[in-house]
């Protein structure tokens, strides 16, 4: 392992000791154990990988490393020592003096961490200077130097913007060097990557992995993200509903995970659909251009054909512009030039135009079934209301279909009553796609509709929307940033960037024989199962660059 | 699907039973008053020993006999107007309430639903309206066209539903922008269905404390108004100018002015006790999962 490269380990002294570790959650009006005893042990300069679905306690966990519990957590049990301190009885200032200098903490969204107001310069040196550990100027010039670590452009001037002046990925690694700023024993990372494209994802995890391996930091790096983890984590502990599942070097966990569980981790990625025969062109779109407040254009010229009961998978990353062209399609956004051809009819811009026929026959599942289905209306109401808007039906016709519709999703007649707040992700997700079906469409455009699931519950959605395509011949329309998702479901592939069509064609031609440099650099960027992945990729492209200067 | 059918079928009353079972001694309290209260104002002739304008007796007598809680300073029957008073000030302020929710907050939520010029014209002629004392402005308004209680209701009402509409726009504007407002356009949902099965049932807890708050507020103008002369005209019995005919009374240590004040007050706990207890309920009970 790496770690036993770095420097000589003190024997039997871990850095870290979590033992019998019980948290409580408040919710309901009681208290529901969230980590239910888990035990951690971490050496120093050691990365350890903590990885689980939402609601496994993996957050929770990394915050009580700091000897921190959450708003509406309490610890019940357990111990933490930190380099021989008890972290759970130290008093609140004496935690508060080690927690930024001695243990640091970089979070998931650092859009949302960093004080808008604020220099990134400022904010970076805050800690070190506030706690008295570094006079200003050293501060400001041990940042900068960090800065450059990280490759982040023009690392001497890049501390004097404001949090909204850098990119995503530029601040995600500004927050990086502000955990890095007091030279700590202890960083976690909770979910670092998780909001950021896949091409930006792997710049910021080299830079990441390369600054905690140059100053032997010990990392606690939490993700759902099974190929992530594997790149950063000399060992990776799966969590779940509170329990560590399967503790492993990283190397052993991915040839031979122990528990179906682990496995079930990157069950999307094994999946994958024979392609469907070729068909006739159902929606057909020529030269189409489109944006919003007449004046930001966001789709250029863009010409697709949808084939009728088969996938079309539109990728790309965020700002690419394929959310638009769903939108367009759906005519919640006005065509500025070009036009779309539905079976065989010219499509109406915008969705006043089209008769509720047309209406009916284009249907779209959102990314976020939270904000997708009315928070007040029950089950019943949200699946009926299509059926008796576009259908007519009424009565007992009408809530006999809305049960074949609920078997249909594989959720029973139980869920009737329920309101959206009472079900899981994966549930709501469901019910968003039996909306979409009551209305009986032909064609459904799916809008990044796994993305906020969980890998074994987008596992499931997957299946099922394919086994619906199966049965009803529906076609679909399936944008999304996740490659494994494509590989998964789709027949046709269409590359989106900075609003252009990239590239286009059958699945296998797209994923197996890029053409295009940009297809290329995407399909490069998706982390693999191999902990070697990052390491051969930095090689690949370094090589590349050197041959091209050459 | 037998289940989905009879729980359909269930009545909205036997819903309200059921959910009562459940409740908390406060909400029985509030429930309880205010049906007394309902019950006062729709049969007063019934139970009021005298009618609210005869003079029945001397002026200013005391406790008991005839007169349960004395005469007042015409020597008409306490008792009598404090019942009539439930069915005037109460009724009025029902009336007004309802009057400035259902305009304020049919513009709000229609502002907030398609913005734009609509939105604007809404909104500044609401600003104009706040920008005039609002006492100032019902004294201008019924000076003008004369104090009849249909002017008195309008121009309350009137008042009232400006704040209504910027408590409505705002909350509205919130739901607006979901994804589910969204997929109900595409449907090709019309705008009463978005206001009243989507937006409305989204922004209900907002309006109903704005409206036991609001409703409290009407009964302090129409006293108002009413000391100014411009309200309700004597010798139609209201709680406010009750409070101020017989307020001479109470240098002698005498109480009797205070009962109408102190009806005012039950009302107002009684409402806000059930208003507490909805807001518990769908708050507390349904949300948070």
């Amino acid at each position: 392992m790496n770690a036993s490269k770095s420097e000589p380990r003190q024997k039997g002294a871990p850095l870290l000791q979590i033992a019998g570790l019980k948290v409580d959650g408040f919710s309901d009006d009681r208290w529901h154990p969230i980590v239910k005893g888990v035990d951690l042990r971490l050496e120093r300069g050691e990365i350890l990988g903590l990885i689980g679905e939402s609601g496994a306690g993996k957050s929770t966990l990394g915050l009580v490393a700091m000897g921190y519990a959450k708003p509406g957590c309490r610890i019940t049990g357990g111990s933490v020592t930190f380099d021989g301190k008890d972290m759970l009885s130290l008093p609140e200032e004496e935690l508060r003096l080690m927690r930024g200098s001695r243990i640091a903490y970089v979070a998931q969204s650092a859009a949302a961490s960093f004080n808008p107001s604020h220099r990134l310069l400022d904010q970076t040196i805050e800690t070190a200077v506030r706690h008295g550990l570094l006079g200003r100027r050293l501060a400001a010039a041990r940042a900068v130097e960090m800065f450059g670590k990280l490759r982040l452009p023009r690392a001497a001037e890049i501390g004097f913007r404001f949090p909204h002046q850098v990119s995503g990925g530029q601040l995600q690694r500004a927050m990086t060097a502000m955990a890095m700023e007091c030279r700590p024993d202890l960083i976690i990372f909770d979910e670092p990557t998780t909001a950021l494209d896949v091409t930006t994802q792997v710049e910021v995890l080299a830079s990441m992995r390369e600054v905690v391996r140059e100053f032997n930091t010990a990392a606690i790096y939490i993700s759902h993200d099974l190929a992530v983890v594997a790149q950063m984590a000399d060992r990776i502990m799966v969590l779940r509903h509170g329990i560590a599942v399967e503790e492993a070097p990283t190397r052993k966990m991915l040839a031979e995970p122990e528990t179906e569980y682990t496995r079930s981790l990157w069950s999307v990625r094994a999946m994958s659909q024979a392609e469907r025969p070729e068909t006739d062109t159902h929606l057909s779109i020529e030269g189409l251009s489109s944006g919003y407040a007449k004046s930001v254009k966001v789709l250029d010229d863009v010409s697709l054909k949808v084939q009728r009961g088969r996938t079309l998978a539109i990728v790309g990353e965020s700002g690419s512009g394929k959310s638009t062209l769903a939108q367009v399609i759906s005519g919640m956004v006005p065509v500025w030039s070009g036009k779309m051809v539905f079976e065989g009819q010219v499509l109406p811009s915008g969705f006043r135009g089209r008769s509720r026929d047309l209406l009916r026959k284009i249907q779209m599942i959102y990314q976020s079934p939270d904000t997708a289905l009315n928070p007040r209306h029950t089950v019943e109401e949200i699946i009926g209301r299509p059926l008796e808007f576009y259908l007519g039906l009424r009565g007992e016709e009408r809530d006999r279909r809305v049960v074949e519709l609920l078997d249909m999703i594989e959720m029973g007649s139980q869920f009737l009553d329920r309101l959206p707040g009472e079900l899981s992700g994966g549930q709501k997700q469901r019910v968003c796609i039996a909306r979409a079906l009551a209305a009986k469409p032909s064609l459904v455009i799916c809008d990044e509709v796994t993305s906020a699931l969980d890998q074994l519950v987008q596992t499931e959605i997957l299946k099922l929307l394919d086994t619906l395509q199966q049965e009803l011949g529906i076609t679909y329309v399936f944008i999304t940033h996740d490659i494994a998702t494509v590989r998964a479901i789709a027949d046709q592939v269409v590359v989106m960037n900075g609003g252009k069509l990239v590239e286009q064609g059958s699945r296998a031609q797209v994923l197996e024989t890029p053409q295009q440099d940009y297809t290329n650099l995407l399909l490069s960027s998706v982390p693999e199962m191999d902990p070697d992945w990052l390491t051969r990729l930095l090689a690949e492209r370094r090589g590349g660059a050197i041959a091209a200067a050459n | 699907m037998t289940p989905a059918v009879t729980r359909r079928r269930r009545s909205w009353f036997s819903r309200l039973l059921k959910e009562m079972r459940h409740a908390r001694f406060t909400a029985w309290f509030g429930v309880l008053v205010i049906l007394a209260y309902a019950i006062l104002a729709l049969f007063a002739p019934q139970i009021a020993p005298y009618n609210e304008a005869t003079v029945a007796g001397q002026p200013y007598m005391a406790w008991g006999g005839h007169f349960l809680l004395g005469t007042d300073q015409l020597g008409r029957d306490v008792l009598s107007r404090l019942i009539y008073g439930a069915r005037n000030t109460v009724g009025i302020a029902v009336i007004t309430t309802c009057l400035a929710f259902l305009l304020g907050g049919t513009l709000g939520i229609v502002a907030a639903l398609y913005g734009g010029w609509l939105d604007q014209l809404c909104s500044r002629i609401v600003d104009v309206f706040m920008s005039i004392p609002s006492v100032i402005f019902a004294l201008l308004f019924l000076s003008a066209f004369g104090s009849s209680i249909p002017n008195l209701i309008v121009t309350l009402a009137a008042l009232d539903a400006t704040r209504v509409f910027r408590l409505a726009r705002a909350a509205a504007g919130n739901v607006v922008v979901m994804d589910f407002i969204q997929i109900a356009r595409v449907r090709g949902e019309s705008a009463v269905w978005l206001i009243r099965r989507e937006i409305l049932p989204n922004i209900m807890a907002p309006l109903i404390v704005e409206f036991g708050l609001r409703f409290c507020f009407v009964f302090l103008s129409i006293a108002a108004l009413s000391f100014l002369g411009v309200g309700i005209q004597p010798p139609t019995a209201d709680w406010g100018s009750m409070v101020r005919e017989n307020a001479a009374l109470i240098s002698y240590g005498n109480i009797t002015p205070l009962l109408p004040a102190a009806a005012i007050a039950l009302l107002t706990i009684a409402i806000n006790f059930v208003i507490d207890w909805y807001l518990y309920r769908t708050s507390g009970l349904r949300d948070e999962r």
